[in-house]
């Protein structure tokens, strides 16, 4: 059931590096309140096409439309401005800062910028709500894995974002810390935020994803709801090779 | 403003006002040192401003400082004094804008080569006119004392202080160290970092063109060699470094010390003072990576520690 406006699309997006097509024509479109799951195998294109919609990379193609408006070619700093917040694949904090002033570093400049005490209260209650409200005068450095991605998705959502882009977020963890990591992702999922998610853990792309686009090799291969995809001969040979389908 | 702001701006104040008061012991060897302290010490302080939170050792003191004589010794005829700091103020921004949006996108090695490069260009820029048009030097004449050259570097000592404590509550200041600790964590925050770079880059240009501008009265004859000289810019860095760089306060402590310091090599070891600047630099970055403020914090830190086991 895909209902709500777009608010995310793709036409066309490539990136070429050199001779490689990292990424190859890919069309999708993001649909308001909904998790898209972004899967496919390792080097299939996943993270340089979060890098193509954040900004970080430029498209060499293509266009990327965020609520009907380009952003393609567009810096990482006005993306970020206009709602689009991410995290990255290798968790990247602010080593120098405690836990409640990388998180503000989003409150104050993210898409819904605030200031002084207003950015300490968002800052507080999203921190809150990653479960780290204990933490805030924390240094970086003494957080657990699992805590540092906290902070990090603390920091993507203390902007307000019209989408949150998680790149690989649940990778890494242990058992215990999948589960509270599924649950927290639930949680944003229940209040209604629009995120693409990349994603290897089958289980949290079956209980989380409303869609899913699966790429290989930089092309889109299929999409649909989690288990139309996951159930696709095309996919399960990308994913285990063609000796195995 | 906080209770603990209010203490602070009292205690800058007063001690600021303990400063002013050192002419009144008419030791002229005490107020020549006093002058070296406030002129190195705004210049570190306001190099720190730039190159504290975004770890780009800036090596471009020099070019502005120099400007900033030049302005004197070419205005003096024209202008009242008075308008010439504010003027030299001017002219350093609007340079270090220019230099600030050419260089900014050059990372790490490449910035500190260009900025020291940029004296160099100045000089030779200076002493080309100078030879086309036949001047050699400038001389700078003014009833100017040096208990008056010491007051207005105090005054300017206090606006820079001023200025860096704005900037450390503002969105400015964050920004800064948001990207001095990773600039694509910045700029997927929402933060424009080429204009906050040159925004904060402005600051230490302008104010090294001030003190320039105030210093030239003191060497009276004004030649490029000694208006542009790149020591000063080294001195700069291992003063900021010696003190810290993490604090406001950190440059004036490594200031002090290494400018008495200085006065003892420069006598002593007259012909070897360059050897001296790179062993001094060696051993700050070996034994104090964080100046005199990480030394505190670190004491601080282990201080708290202990407390807390107690
Ligand atoms: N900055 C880059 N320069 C050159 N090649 C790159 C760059 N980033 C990614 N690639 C290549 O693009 C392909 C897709 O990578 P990536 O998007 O990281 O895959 P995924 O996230 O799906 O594992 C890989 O072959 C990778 O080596
Ligand atoms: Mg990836």
């Amino acid at each position: 059931m895909r209902g709500g406006a777009q608010v995310l699309s793709l036409r066309g997006a490539t990136k070429r590096f050199g001779g490689l097509v990292a990424v190859d024509g890919i069309d999708f479109d993001v649909h308001e309140h909904e998790v898209l799951g972004l899967i496919g195998p390792n080097g299939s294109g996943k993270s340089t096409t979060l890098n193509l919609i954040s900004g970080a990379l430029a498209p060499t193609s293509g266009t990327i439309t965020l609520r009907g408006a380009p952003i393609s070619g567009q810096p990482a700093r006005e993306i970020a401005r206009r709602g689009v917040a991410r995290t990255f694949q290798l968790v990247r904090l602010l080593p120098s800062m405690t836990v409640l002033e990388n998180v503000m570093a989003g409150a104050v400049f993210g898409h819904r910028r605030r200031w002084g005490h207003a950015a300490e209260a968002q800052a507080l209650a999203v921190l809150e709500k990653v479960g780290l409200a204990g933490a805030a005068g924390s240094r970086v450095g003494q957080l657990t894995y699992i805590d540092t991605k906290r902070v990090e998705l603390a920091r993507a959502l203390a902007g307000d974002p019209e989408v949150l882009l998680l790149d690989e977020w649940l990778a890494g963890l242990n058992p215990t810390e999948l589960e509270q990591g599924i649950d927290l992702i639930h949680k944003l999922r229940d209040e209604g935020r629009t995120v693409v998610l990349v994603e290897h853990v089958m289980d949290a792309i079956r209980s989380l994803c409303d869609a899913c686009v699966v790429m290989s090799s930089g092309r889109k291969i299929a999409e649909g709801t989690p288990s139309e995809v996951l159930s696709d001969p095309e996919v399960v040979r990308a994913y285990l090779g063609d000796d195995n389908a | 403003m906080t209770a603990r702001d209010w203490k602070n701006l009292v205690l800058g104040s007063v001690l600021l006002g303990i400063a002013a008061l050192l002419p009144l012991t008419g030791d002229a060897y005490a107020i020549a040192l006093g002058v070296n302290i406030a002129m190195y010490g705004v210049l570190a302080t306001s190099w720190a401003l730039f190159s504290g939170p975004t770890h780009y050792i800036s090596l471009a003191t020099a070019a502005f400082f120099g400007v900033g004589t030049y302005v004197t010794a070419s205005g003096i005829d024209v202008l009242p004094y008075w308008a010439l700091p504010p003027l030299a103020g001017i002219i350093g921004g609007i340079l270090a804008g220019i230099v600030g949006l050419a260089t900014l996108r050059l990372s790490g090695v490449y910035f500190v080569i260009f900025t020291l490069g940029l004296a160099e260009m100045i000089r030779q820029i200076v002493t080309w006119w100078q030879n086309a048009t036949g001047h050699k030097g400038s001389y700078v004449l003014t009833d100017l004392t040096e208990n008056h050259i010491y007051w207005q570097l105090l005054g300017v000592a206090a606006l820079v202080y001023l200025a860096g404590w704005a900037i450390g509550r503002s969105r400015l200041g964050f920004a800064l160290r948001i990207i001095g600790d990773d600039e694509q964590v910045a700029s997927h925050v929402g933060i424009n970092t080429a204009v906050s770079k040159v925004a904060l880059f402005i600051v230490p240009g302008a104010v090294a063109a001030i003190v320039g501008a105030m210093i030239a009265p003191r060497y009276i004859y004004i030649e490029p060699s000694t208006a542009f000289t790149p020591m000063l810019s080294f001195q700069v860095v291992i003063m900021a470094m010696l003190g810290g760089t993490g604090r406001l306060w950190g440059p004036i402590v490594g200031v002090i010390p290494f400018t008495l310091l200085w006065e003892v090599i420069s006598v002593s070891f007259p012909n070897q003072t360059t050897l001296l600047l790179g062993l001094c630099f060696l051993l700050i970055v070996y034994l104090l990576p964080n100046g005199f403020v990480g030394l505190f914090e670190k004491i601080r830190a282990r201080a708290l520690s202990k407390e807390a086991y107690q």
